[in-house]
């Protein structure tokens, strides 16, 4: 990857070789390696218990009757809760925590009980013996459009407005529709339930020690999960504290407290003052820890013979659990991509009896570039022009919707450079022409793009130590992602000093207060906070400070924060190889550019970049959770059966940055790497697989079935 | 899970003896499927006997020009072995195609035949199941059927054997050398797995205590020229949608079939011998119209369920592909390297 960082937003003159824009290796690199880095489950304990979850087996309907007798019969087992013996939480109005309050049950795999013994394998075995008898109601575990029974949620996620319009879309279209040269462009697009499925499951440990609640949890946010608990138990947040130096991934899943961590806490109050240690399984997390909704976009385009948009719209159709909503804001990307004065978009959702949707990288933008970035490629074919020049006619001046610039935007660049690096000037634009042997090849491009999300309340503390060295605290989180490095050689940078004595403290609520690791926002509203921390220490201390010295300082607000719209921006290019017998993808090339701002780390910024861009490679042609909805069972939930992009399916990749100097997203002009990398990729397989085989597929993932039922229907011939 | 008494087994003779006193014993291999299956709860055995260590890790050459396989040879060891690589080519792909490095240096030749489906729902303890449960039924018939059986399916179950290493045996002839309490017998394996019927519990003819302690492989001097495509739905670290086996004996015309040998995987309960198929393509010249007759010869009773249609027109690709493939490979070498002699 080549970066280039500008040098202009350095917080403090450099006096010696800097920090931060350093190709630096990961500081827990070697204990990960070496087995030393603890994670959740792993943290040693003086005689700890076991406790095991049992999950509802039906999909709705009211527990009839427990049986419990064989399961505390089992050699042991220590005891068994249900909700007719767990205690009373003090705050359930989060219905996806207050498990064990009462009968109902709202999905298949919810928490009805739990097993507490002295062994895992105990504890395992028992609860298979716990027995609910139930009484089932009718339910409705599919989203079907056109049956289920849809409503307009007060606002998407994240805040973000529900419906938005400007000017008459549907006049747009029927002034396109009339005019011969023009395109009116109106497809339903659709993609999968998907699961986050970190490599570590998630798991707690709750330790009650009187009225103090220690938890260490696997989780993007000590402080998020801290708060959350408290109010569910009614304690003093001073009360609860949580644990959380390594992460084994996330990618949404641990970013809010999802039930078993109440069930820990829970299970540990029976046990007084042992630790409780909880890991899911694999198929535990299918219906625990929150997914991706399936999302139906129907994507509207109007443009004229030159490819400009006159009307833009993106009307999304989701689900959401019937107990807590998750509205994913999939039509958002559509407010910010292209120009055009004709717009519309719309959420919409369906209250289903299913387990509770949550946070997947890059909610929203992630299926949200799906179908609209294959409907551009759809529109450049039919008005024969190339897919990148449409798109960059369709360059955005000025935020379409609010009318704001851009604090910096850099689109364009993006699809220019990555057609230059990946040779796209020599494309021959007709599907289904070029074969070697058994494969027919194609290339397909589309944009990326992901907002600057700001989070206020992160604060980092600095102390001088006797050792020399800077102690610097924050409870932030590392996913993997490279916090343990990237905050330190920040703090290098701010305190003007050598990157060995940056002594970094993170995932631990003794810390000052950190926001969430998501929205791609952590390294910006920590480093800021860090920034200033190490401000305020100089302006105190001096360079010379004695030991013991101290300041502590808060993310600054951001002045330019309503001034400007701002996001960062990317372009992916892909080259597929189709099986012409079987319809088997390959890729052998992925190829991304990147607009986002300065890049901290060149290596940890790589991988977070082509993570990104495995994981929508992993959308585009493998990742679906399948509904069984006679049972509202997710049937395929272990990792046999839930395919993940394998090392096989990965072959060339790069992720390039463009240099990018943007002065207003923060002190540290960075946008965020984290999520942008999964957008867009999915739109560009889809089109790099309709260029190779003339097949258009309008739905992810692209499995062998959907291409070969195409091919069939007229084979390119051999050449 | 449930507790069990675990025995290391000192020979073939008493791990046998031993397994056939308990009804609720079971053999132990490398444990790649079974001890999944103790953690999820599909079954539950009391005692397991350990048969990993026993010396039945050997190939061996035969009289006749044809290879015994200990049960005990590793996926790993077997893939890579030169008289399979150079004499059995589609044996050495076949393995090579399953389950990961790992898995593949751990299981071992008797206990890939003895795998279970993967059907998920097999899986689920919570789902009704005839194949896990006798007589709860079957909730795959009219549920997600991607991975399924279009071939010798029942009413009772539609699972899939998940076994590449059996298709490419069952291709070659191969025959599986038991020993149970009453002693030594050979199936073949095209009898050794069973179709689902009303009994989808049993898999195999095995009975209770029957110790699998080889494979033979006959000699077929044509196998040379053989191949195997597994068609999956990601690059690695998947099981079959559909594979295809074959091995081919051609005219000194490099395209007339003088005999085929064709085994498909993925699309019924036991790796499925495609002897119509080969009879269909015998005497004709290797076309792609020939191949397509023969494989639409083949797949004529199939019943595809709601989600699995696709793997009738796969199948028939993908053998014509196969075939394709071998005719344009040319003339086999004579097999060569170190244990080349015959």
């Amino acid at each position: 990857m080549t970066t280039r960082t500008s040098e202009s937003r350095t917080p403090e003159p450099a006096a010696r070789p800097r920090a931060v824009g350093a190709d630096r290796e990961r500081a827990d690199a070697r204990d990960k390696v070496l087995g030393r880095a603890p994670y959740a489950f792993e943290h040693p304990m003086e005689r700890p218990c076991y406790a095991h979850a049992v999950l509802s087996s039906v999909p709705r309907g009211r527990i009839t009757a427990v049986d419990t007798e064989a399961a505390r019969q089992e050699e042991g087992v220590i005891t068994v809760l249900t909700y007719e013996n767990a205690e009373r939480l003090a705050s359930t109005d989060d219905a996806e925590l207050a498990i064990l309050q009462g009968p109902e049950v709202a999905f298949r795999g919810q928490i009805v009980g739990a097993v507490i013994a002295e062994t895992p394998e105990a504890a395992r075995e028992a609860a298979s013996l716990v027995r609910f008898t139930y009484a089932e109601e009718p339910h409705a575990s599919e989203l079907k459009p056109g049956e289920s029974e849809l409503y307009r949620p007060e606002t998407a996620n994240g805040g973000a407005g529900t419906d938005s319009e400007l000017g008459d879309l549907d006049a747009a279209m029927e002034a396109a529709r009339a005019d011969p040269g023009a395109v009116a462009l109106d497809e339903t697009y659709r993609t999968a339930m998907t699961h986050c499925n970190p490599m570590e499951p998630h798991a707690t440990i709750a330790v009650w020690q009187g009225d103090e609640l220690t938890l260490y949890d696997s989780s993007q946010s000590v402080h998020g999960h801290r708060d959350t608990l408290a109010e569910v138990f009614g304690l003093d947040r001073a009360r609860v504290h949580m644990i959380c130096p390594y992460v084994g991934g996330g990618f949404g899943s641990k970013g809010e407290p999802h039930a078993h961590s109440v069930l820990a806490a829970l299970a540990a109050r029976e046990v007084s003052g042992r630790p409780v240690k909880l890991a899911l399984t694999r198929q535990q997390m299918f219906t625990l820890v929150g997914y991706r909704t399936p999302t139906y976009q129907r994507v509207r385009l109007a443009a004229g013979a030159d490819g400009r948009l006159t009307g833009i719209g993106m009307d999304a159709v989701e689900q959401t659990s019937r107990i807590k909503e998750f509205a994913e804001q999939s039509a958002n990307p559509t407010r910010t991509m292209y120009a055009a004065p004709h717009r519309k978009t719309t959420h919409r959702l369906a209250a289903l009896d299913v387990p509770v949707p949550s946070w997947m990288r890059a909610p929203g933008e992630c299926p949200g570039m799906f179908g609209p970035e294959v409907a551009m490629d759809e529109l450049a074919e039919r008005l024969g022009l190339d897919p990148v020049e449409v798109r960059v006619r369709n360059d955005a001046p000025t935020d379409p919707e609010t009318g704001k610039p851009f604090s910096s935007r850099n689109l364009v660049a993006c699809l220019r450079e990555g057609a230059r690096r990946f040779g796209w000037q020599d494309r021959d634009p007709r599907p289904a022409v070029r074969r070697e042997g058994r494969w027919l090849i194609g290339t397909g491009v589309a944009s990326s793009a992901y907002p600057v999300n700001r989070q206020p309340g992160s604060v980092a503390a600095v102390q001088y130590r006797d050792d020399g060295r800077y102690r610097v605290g924050i409870g932030a989180a590392d996913l993997g992602t490279g916090a343990w490095t990237v905050l330190a050689q920040i703090a290098a940078d701010a305190l003007d000093v050598p990157l060995d004595q940056v002594d970094l403290r993170i995932g631990d609520t003794a810390l000052p207060k950190a926001t969430v690791a998501g929205g791609s926002s952590g390294t910006a509203m920590w480093g800021s906070a860090i920034v200033a921390a190490a401000r305020k220490f100089r302006e105190r201390h001096g360079h010379d400070p004695s030991p013991g010295d101290h300041a502590q300082a808060e993310t600054p607000a951001n002045p330019h924060a309503e001034r400007f719209a701002m996001h960062a921006f990317g372009a992916q290019f892909v080259e597929v190889r189709v099986d012409a017998d079987t319809g088997e993808v390959r890729v052998p090339r992925l190829l991304g550019v990147f607009a986002a701002g300065r890049i901290i780390n060149p290596r940890t910024a790589r991988s977070q970049l082509i993570g990104g861009m495995t994981m929508g490679l992993s959308m585009a042609l493998h990742e679906e959770t399948v509904t069984d909805p006679r049972y509202g069972l997710l049937v395929n939930h272990d990792l046999a059966n839930y395919h993940i992009t394998a090392n096989a399916d990965v072959h060339s990749i790069e992720a390039h940055s463009i240099d990018e100097d943007d002065p207003y997203v923060n002190p540290l002009g960075a946008k965020g790497i984290g999520e942008i990398g999964i957008t867009g990729t999915a739109a560009a397989v889809v089109n790099a697989v309709r260029h190779a085989t003339g097949v258009r597929v309008r739905e992810v993932p692209v499995t062998l079935d959907k291409v070969l039922e195409g091919l069939r229907n007229g084979p390119p011939s051999r050449q | 899970m449930k507790p069990f008494r675990y025995e290391r087994a000192a020979d073939a003779a008493g791990a046998v003896a031993t397994v056939a006193a308990h009804p609720g014993a079971a053999f132990l291999g490398a444990g790649t499927n079974l001890v999944d299956h103790l953690k999820l709860g599909i079954t539950s055995p009391d005692l397991l006997v350990d048969v990993s260590r026993l010396p039945m890790d050997q190939v061996e050459e035969r009289a006749d020009g044809g290879l015994r396989i200990g049960a005990n040879v590793r996926n790993a060891d077997l893939a890579a072995h030169p008289a399979v690589r150079t004499r059995y080519p589609v044996l050495s792909q076949a393995l090579l195609s399953g389950a990961s490095g790992q898995l593949r240096n751990l299981a071992t030749t008797g206990g890939n035949l003895l795998q279970r489906t993967r059907c998920a729902y097999f899986q689920d303890p919570s789902s009704p199941c005839n194949k896990r449960d006798p007589g709860s039924g079957c909730a795959a018939l009219e549920g997600w059927t991607r991975y399924h059986a279009v071939l010798g399916a029942s009413s009772h179950c539609v699972a899939v054997h998940p076994s590449d290493m059996a298709v490419a045996m069952t291709a070659l002839g191969a025959v599986v050398v038991t020993l149970g309490p009453d002693g030594e017998r050979r199936v073949p394996l095209t009898e050794f797995h069973r179709l689902p019927g009303d009994a989808p519990h049993r898999d195999t003819v095995l009975r209770h205590g029957e110790l699998i302690t080889g494979v033979e492989l006959p000699a077929l001097p044509f196998a040379t020229r053989s191949r195997y495509r597994k068609v999956r739905d990601r690059a690695s670290y998947a099981f079959a949608l559909v594979s295809v086996a074959v091995a081919l004996d051609l005219e000194d015309d490099g395209r007339t079939v003088r005999e085929a040998r064709i085994a498909l995987g993925g699309i019924a309960h036991k790796p499925w011998r495609a002897e119509r198929a080969e009879a269909a393509l015998r005497g004709l010249p290797a076309t792609e119209e020939s191949c397509r007759t023969a494989a639409e010869a083949e797949t004529a009773d199939a019943h595809p369920l709601r989600d699995n249609a696709f793997k009738v027109p796969l199948v028939h690709n993908t053998l014509v592909a196969v075939v394709r493939d071998l005719v344009g490979q040319g003339a086999p070498e004579a097999p060569g390297g170190l244990e080349g002699s015959r």
